[in-house]
């Protein structure tokens, strides 16, 4: 142990911080962690609530919502078009990818920070600042941009067709400034993991969630540069007057949708893969058993790495693309769902034959390879050029992708949040409130989107702001569906409230009753204290094993920390 | 105070390169959405090479060697750096950085007689992506010249003379930018 500098001396001066140093202008980790988490959780309150007015819209056409007011037409693009945005870019995101990684890289990987703090918390300030931009377009004249979360040209370049100006251009500075910290993030992730880890901790000690976040920095490192590129020119188009994206002058709105989507697709990857690794993690935990095929998973996850980038024009096949190249696409895109139903696989093969505990993380966990599982098997008809054509904007789309997504943003959210609450904050949660609110929010998300399969696969299109115009979509047993659906929602967002009862009371509680290690887990964040202290460890830890070691033969726990000499 | 974790060498490549190098290998992929639309573009409008007809040959040419001669000081700094030499090395960068500078000059003087030719922003499409890979390109020049008066400042007091080879390996980056961007926008016909 050449390393035992004894980092608790060297950070002892740190004794006595003022409110904003501790908490504001903090460069630890895992006090950005948190910063990124609960920034995360109010956008998520805000996204949220923007669900329950349009649904509410839906499903009652024309009324007072409730806390909201009547739901003009321009008012209901910009909602929908902002949940999309905020969902996947200020909740997806920040969650999964900038507060577990901040918070678990460190601790997992054996060291005291990452490699540059600094460069952390300048990432979460213009993250923040993001997030203020993005907010604040609501409110200016004009309101909220409202062409849809993919920004489609002309409809986003020009405000004589999307009447939002300004908030159009706001939208595009938050995503831009979002994309800004999120790589500086990713770098500083990769960095640390490539650099900072324990010794003796190789490459395949590395546990499985580390990996997937690092693997995810790096799809949104090689994918996002040219959607900032577009980002650029949209907004010069929008306000300098050039015309990259308008056929009127030369330019060609299709560019756009090829740059949207090779960012797009390999996106769904970003967000995805932590949430698989969280799983995986916390599968193999309560299963008390090795993850089955470590190497499997992890060449696996390379392969769905290299394969999202070619992809992405599934998402155009009505958008006048040749037909010829739609068959290519329709080749890769189902190849794609391979390596992930290998993975599937892997998840179900490392719980056969263990001692299986359903603790609420361990059902989170199977909860996000169940309906996940209906998300990527809807995939299929999509993927598919011919089919799609009919089902292209249609609710269908938007059920598979609430499929996907929901199980990544929130089901995978709620496994890591009830996993490590306890090394967060030294406490256990309750676990009668926690199997409450899974089961409380399981049964009504599947309630919600099952209808909108339904509805999708009658023909019912995405992005109407009423179907009373429609004759032959507000028919009353359509009508019932989409009142179900909303009725489901509200339900499902009323038991939200028992989790946040459940955080505040566990957090309120007096005794630290987590202690180091609750769930008799293997990885290095459980050897140190719980909450970890700045520095994180008394005295930096060795590895010596892989992270799954558990049963092992000959030992009488039927676990193996990664930090125990043999 | 530096975390350990920014101490440690795991990968056999020191933190700072590790990071910068991973910076440029995201930077690669801004530049290259935007040339790659670019190239797209060009290919399906053969008429840009009339457009392209009236950029100045000669004095992107010279900007070339400009930027070229730079990255050549930016070597020699590092060669400085490396044996131990903090007050050359920050001479050599200042050279740099006054590369940067004519640069910019020759780069303003062009594109002022183009706009006063007529040939705006908002003139075509092909002139839109002259001015915005060419000016996306001087920002990052601006940028590292600002960087490197930084890194001259410590390395003056040879203080944090790892920094010197950081920024050369940006600074060659932003030089190979121009490399493509100057046959792409000037010479190909």
């Amino acid at each position: 142990m050449a390393e035992s500098v004894q980092p608790e001396s060297a950070h002892a001066h740190h004794g006595e911080q003022s409110f904003w140093s501790k908490y504001v202008f903090s460069t630890d980790h895992k006090m950005i962690a948190m910063q990124y988490m609960f920034t995360g959780m109010a956008m998520a309150l805000i996204g949220g609530f923007m669900v329950y007015v349009f649904r509410m819209q839906l499903a009652f056409p024309g009324i007072e919502v409730p806390f909201y007011g009547a739901v003009t037409p321009a008012r209901y693009n910009t909602l929908v078009t902002l949940h999309g945005t905020i969902m996947i870019f200020w909740v997806a995101m920040p969650v999964l990818i900038a507060a577990f990684g901040n918070f678990l890289i460190p601790l997992m990987i054996g060291c005291d920070d990452m490699v540059f703090p600094k460069i952390n918390r300048f990432s979460y300030q213009i993250f923040l600042l993001s997030a203020i931009v993005l907010v604040a377009s609501f409110f200016v004249e004009g309101g909220g941009f409202g062409g849809a979360w993919t920004a489609y040209p002309p409809l986003s370049a020009k405000a004589e067709y999307s009447l939002t100006g300004l908030g159009s251009s706001l939208w595009l500075v938050a995503v831009a400034l979002e994309f800004v910290a999120f790589l500086l993030g990713g770098i500083n992730f990769v960095t640390t993991v490539m650099n900072a880890r324990a010794p003796g901790m190789k490459m395949y000690d590395i546990p499985m969630v580390i990996w997937m976040i690092v693997i995810a920095s790096v799809l949104f490192m090689a994918s996002v540069g040219p959607l900032f590129a577009g980002a650029v020119m949209l907004f010069m188009d929008q306000n300098i007057g050039t015309a990259f994206f308008d056929p009127n002058k030369g330019g060609d709105p299709i560019l756009w949708q090829h740059l949207f989507w090779f960012f797009g697709h390999p996106e769904v990857y970003v967000v995805l893969l932590p949430a698989m690794g969280i799983s995986a993690d916390i599968i193999c935990t309560f299963a008390r058993k090795q993850l089955f095929a470590y190497k499997t998973f992890l060449y696996t996850t390379f392969g769905t790495g290299v394969l999202s980038f070619t992809v992405w024009a599934h998402h155009q096949f009505i958008a006048g693309i040749d037909p010829r190249m739609a068959n290519i696409f329709t080749v890769t895109t189902l190849l794609i769902s391979i390596p992930i139903a290998e993975m599937c696989f892997i998840y179900i093969a490392t719980l056969y034959g263990g001692s299986i505990r359903l603790t609420t993380p361990m059902l989170w966990a199977l909860a996000f390879v169940a309906e996940f599982l209906i998300g990527g098997v809807t995939g299929v008809f999509l993927g598919a050029s011919g089919a799609d054509v009919y089902f292209h904007d249609t609710y269908f789309v938007l059920a598979h992708f609430h499929y996907t997504f929901f199980p990544i943003a929130i089901i995978g959210t709620f496994a890591g949040f009830t996993f490590w609450f306890p090394k967060m904050f030294g406490k256990m949660m309750n676990e009668t409130l926690g199997k409450i609110h899974f089961w409380g929010t399981i049964i009504p998300f599947n309630c919600i989107f099952i209808p909108l399969f339904v509805l999708g696969a009658a023909g019912q299109h995405r992005r109407i702001y009423s179907y009373e115009n429609f004759p032959d979509l507000a028919l009353p047993q359509y009508q019932d569906m989409r009142v179900f659906a909303t009725t489901a929602l509200l339900v499902m967002l009323g038991f939200q409230l028992v989790f946040f009862y459940n955080c505040f009371i566990s957090w309120r509680k007096k005794e630290m009753d987590a202690g180091r290690n609750p769930w008799r887990s293997n990885t290095l964040e459980w050897v140190a204290e719980s909450p970890p202290p700045h520095g994180n460890f008394p005295e930096l830890p060795h590895c010596y094993r892989g992270p799954y070691e558990y049963g092992t033969p000959g030992r009488e726990e039927d676990y193996f920390p990664q930090n125990l000499p043999a | 105070m530096r975390p350990i974790a920014n101490t440690r060498s795991e990968a056999g490549i020191p933190t700072g390169r590790l990071a910068v190098w991973w910076v440029v290998a995201s930077e690669i992929v801004i530049f290259g959405g935007l040339l790659a639309s670019y190239v797209m573009y060009r290919l399906g409008n053969p008429e840009w090479a009339g457009h392209a007809a009236h950029t100045n040959v000669w004095l992107g040419a010279t900007n070339t060697f400009v930027l070229l001669t730079s990255s050549l000081s930016a070597v020699l700094a590092h060669q400085a750096a490396v044996a131990g030499d903090g007050k050359k090395a920050a001479k050599l960068l200042y050279f740099t950085c006054l590369g940067a500078v004519a640069f910019l000059c020759i780069k303003g003087f062009e594109w002022t007689t183009e706009i006063q030719a007529g040939y705006t922003i908002t003139s075509n499409t092909f002139w839109s992506f002259y001015y915005t890979a060419a000016g996306l390109h001087a920002l990052h020049v601006i940028a590292g010249a600002i960087i490197m008066l930084i890194v001259a400042e410590t390395a003056k007091r040879n203080e944090e003379l790892h920094r010197v080879e950081l920024i050369g390996i940006y600074w060659h980056f932003v030089d190979i930018v121009w490399i493509f961007l100057f046959p792409l926008l000037y010479i190909a016909k």
